[in-house]
């Protein structure tokens, strides 16, 4: 039988998604055993014009130009899959979704913004059907590996809905609540290991929400801690402003 | 001899980010010649605007995944800048090792995966397994290596985790700083090693002058995370005065944004930093560049990628006395901060403006942030190396494409593919003030 075919794309974001894939050191020549990548234009010249078993999309949608493109990768590949937030759910970039563009445009560009046009910023399901998502910005490559293995062997991967402080209050950290910060862990979705508070600091909710900001369980979770509204939902804008879109 | 040869290279591979070289030959003269950024703009300065000055590092970190470290050291410079916070010295430390990590892992990434390809002649690191398994190996491991020296310092190597506003929000026990030691001098066997090999492989010759800029100032080590601006013309200025070093100007013929100082262009990166403070590196970085044949002022710019190699034997060194120095000393577990927005009041607020201006793996970055009295950003600019390499890679093809014109179009383009890649271009970064050409 011969190797599925996985190629990986980019559209805007930081590259650090395929960095961390290729960040995986020795366990690559592994990966290359089992897989064979075709497209990686990151750290590949090599260009593939069949079809995809498995691809693998960076990066969020930001103009015109990459909504056709993603449209055509989606018609050349079998499994689609969205690697990391920009691409799950916009991530970063969706913050740009605040602004008017054509004033964001001019404040960065100056009169040169028109040769920069531009969308509101989508993650990649709001253009294209997605079969697997990646969380995490960047993605934890345990969770990488986990997801992979499922998708070879075309069982489904559950995205966790819990929240990160499952895996925090696992790893016995101090709360930041408890220090008198603000955490995203209680909003945000499982799957890094609480990365974050390991290393000292607070969740930035990276991975997307596990609820409705809009919804009442949301706002008594504000209540609980004590939290003005607005405060929190600018924290929740970082990553999550593209969610609007899901709920238009 | 007349000859029409169009070269048109889409979606530059083994860069960081999307470029395009269009080339364009007629009757044997060089028509047009261009390198386009055709990367979707991300529009960071405009939505930093209206977020607390806190967030700035967590956020600017994102704008590269490569280096995001050095992205979070500018932006934490230049944050504390503006609202007048003094780094400690044992900060100031802990902040050199991480940059030193930054450019030992970028520099590797390049040397390796994207660099070396070309010089033993394949189109990438996969069939390399095959005839240089070998040489393939010690990247991975040397790659490993150098995100486990991130991992123990700050968390994580792609978005750095706990370099904060302030300090850091956790900090080394003894046991990670023996391991840090432990596995820099495994590195170090590598990197003699990745010395040998480059010195038996051949780089192309070509030649031409430039205005080399980065960080120079008066103290005995390599710059790397402050100091003035210094040029190899032997012009010196304050980083406050940056706008005038990048002099943004665009290209009558369209509409992209370009950046010149004394010429007409300039280089920053790892040969600029070579040719600029070559008596600050370590001696052993010194043997190195003996034995990759390389001295200053060098002018080839093919040879970024050398000086790289001659960097990360430095970067190597340093750290390693760097961690040696903090073991003597014992660290202040005291000085972890965990600013998040400051809503604790930790970090007394003003109005302000900063700068910060940190040599990271591609040249000389600029962040510059502008704040009111409640720490909420105002105004944000960042810039970019790569920005301030594009004028000069142009002009290094149009000065090259005669010499090598009567070679075929697959030599042509590879040659032209290998002078970028030299540069080591991150043109995802690169999207912020690059305006693309349109014809
Ligand atoms: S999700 Fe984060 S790390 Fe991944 S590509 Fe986007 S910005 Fe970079
Ligand atoms: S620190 Fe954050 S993630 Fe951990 S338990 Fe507290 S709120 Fe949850
Ligand atoms: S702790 Fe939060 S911000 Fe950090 S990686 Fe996990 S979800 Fe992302």
């Amino acid at each position: 039988m011969s190797k599925p075919k996985v190629a990986f794309f980019d559209f805007a974001c930081c590259e650090g998604c395929q960095l961390q894939v290729a960040n995986l050191g020795e366990m690559v020549l592994d990966l290359i055993d089992i897989v064979d990548i075709v497209e990686f234009r990151e750290v590949m010249s090599e260009k593939w014009d069949g079809e995809f078993d498995v691809s693998f999309i960076e990066g969020s949608i930001t103009d015109e130009h990459a909504v056709e493109r993603v449209k055509k990768i989606r018609e050349k590949s079998k499994i689609l899959v969205a690697l990391g937030s920009c691409a799950t759910i916009g991530g970063v970039n969706g913050m740009k979704n605040s602004f008017n563009l054509e004033e964001a445009g001019r404040y960065v560009y100056g009169e040169a913004y028109k040769f920069f046009p531009t969308i509101h910023t989508k993650a990649v399901h709001q253009v294209v059907r997605v079969d697997y998502f990646i969380n995490g910005c960047p993605i934890y490559q345990p969770e990488f590996l986990t997801v992979l293995k499922c998708i070879l062997k075309g069982l489904p991967y559950y995205v966790p809905e819990y929240p990160v402080c499952v895996e925090c209050k696992l790893n016995e950290n101090v709360c930041m609540y408890d220090r008198g910060l603000t955490c995203m862990g209680p909003v945000t979705k499982a799957g890094c290991n609480s990365w974050c508070i390991n290393n000292g600091n607070i969740c930035y909710g990276c991975r997307g929400l596990t609820i409705n900001p809009n919804s009442q369980g949301f706002k008594d979770v504000l209540k609980k801690f004590g939290i003005p509204e607005d405060f929190l939902m600018k924290k929740i804008e970082m990553y999550n402003k593209c969610k609007e879109l899901d709920e238009s | 001899m007349s000859r029409n040869v169009n070269i048109n290279v889409n979606y530059l591979t083994r860069v960081e980010g999307h470029g395009n070289i269009v080339v364009k030959i007629k009757d044997g003269k060089l028509d047009e010649c261009k390198l386009e950024i055709v990367e979707s703009p991300r529009f960071f300065e405009a939505f930093l605007r209206g977020r607390s000055i806190f967030e700035a590092p967590h956020i600017t970190c994102r704008i590269c995944g490569i280096c995001s470290c050095g992205h979070t050291l500018a932006s934490i410079q230049a944050a504390e800048d503006a609202l007048g916070i003094k780094p400690t010295e044992q900060t100031t430390l802990l902040r050199k090792l991480l940059l030193h990590y930054e450019e030992l892992d970028s520099h590797i990434l390049h040397i390796y995966l994207l660099v070396a390809p070309d010089l033993l002649g394949v189109p990438s690191f996969v069939p390399l397994v095959k005839s240089h398994l070998n040489v393939v190996k010690r990247a991975l491991k040397m790659k490993r290596l150098c995100n486990e020296l991130c991992d123990i310092l700050v968390g994580r190597h792609v978005h750095p985790i706990s370099a904060v506003i302030g300090g850091f929000s956790k900090l080394p026990s003894t046991q990670d700083l023996e391991q840090m030691h432990g596995k820099l001098v495994e590195l170090e066997k590598d990197m003699e090693d990745t010395v040998e090999l480059f010195a038996s492989l051949r780089f192309p010759e070509f030649e031409r002058d430039t205005e080399y800029v980065g960080l120079i100032n008066d103290e005995k080590e390599y710059p790397l995370l402050y100091g003035d601006i210094g040029s190899t013309d032997g012009y010196r200025v304050s980083k406050y005065d940056y706008k005038v070093v990048v002099n943004e100007f665009v290209v009558p013929h369209a509409s992209a944004k370009r950046t010149k100082w004394h010429r007409e262009s300039y280089a920053v990166g790892a040969l600029a930093r070579f040719n600029l403070n070559y008596e600050k590196l370590h001696p052993k970085a010194k043997e190195a560049a003996t034995a990759l044949n390389i001295k200053p002022k060098c002018i080839n710019p093919y040879l970024n990628t050398v000086a790289q190699i001659v960097e990360s034997v430095h970067c190597i060194e340093d750290a390693k006395s760097i961690i040696e120095n903090i073991w003597q000393k014992g660290i202040n577990y005291d000085e972890i901060v965990i600013p998040d927005i400051n809503q604790k009041g930790a970090f007394p607020l003003r109005a302000g403006e900063g700068v910060g201006a940190v040599e990271v793996p591609r040249g000389l970055l600029i962040h510059h942030y502008e704040c009111d009295e409640r720490g909420i950003i105002t105004g944000a600019n960042c810039v970019i190396p790569t920005n301030q390499n594009t004028h000069n890679i142009e002009l290094d093809m149009v000065d090259l494409i005669p010499k090598i014109m009567d070679k075929s179009e697959e030599e042509i383009t590879l040659a032209l593919e290998m002078l970028v890649r030299a540069y080591d271009p991150c043109i995802s970064c690169s999207v912020h003030m690059i305006d693309l050409r349109i014809d």
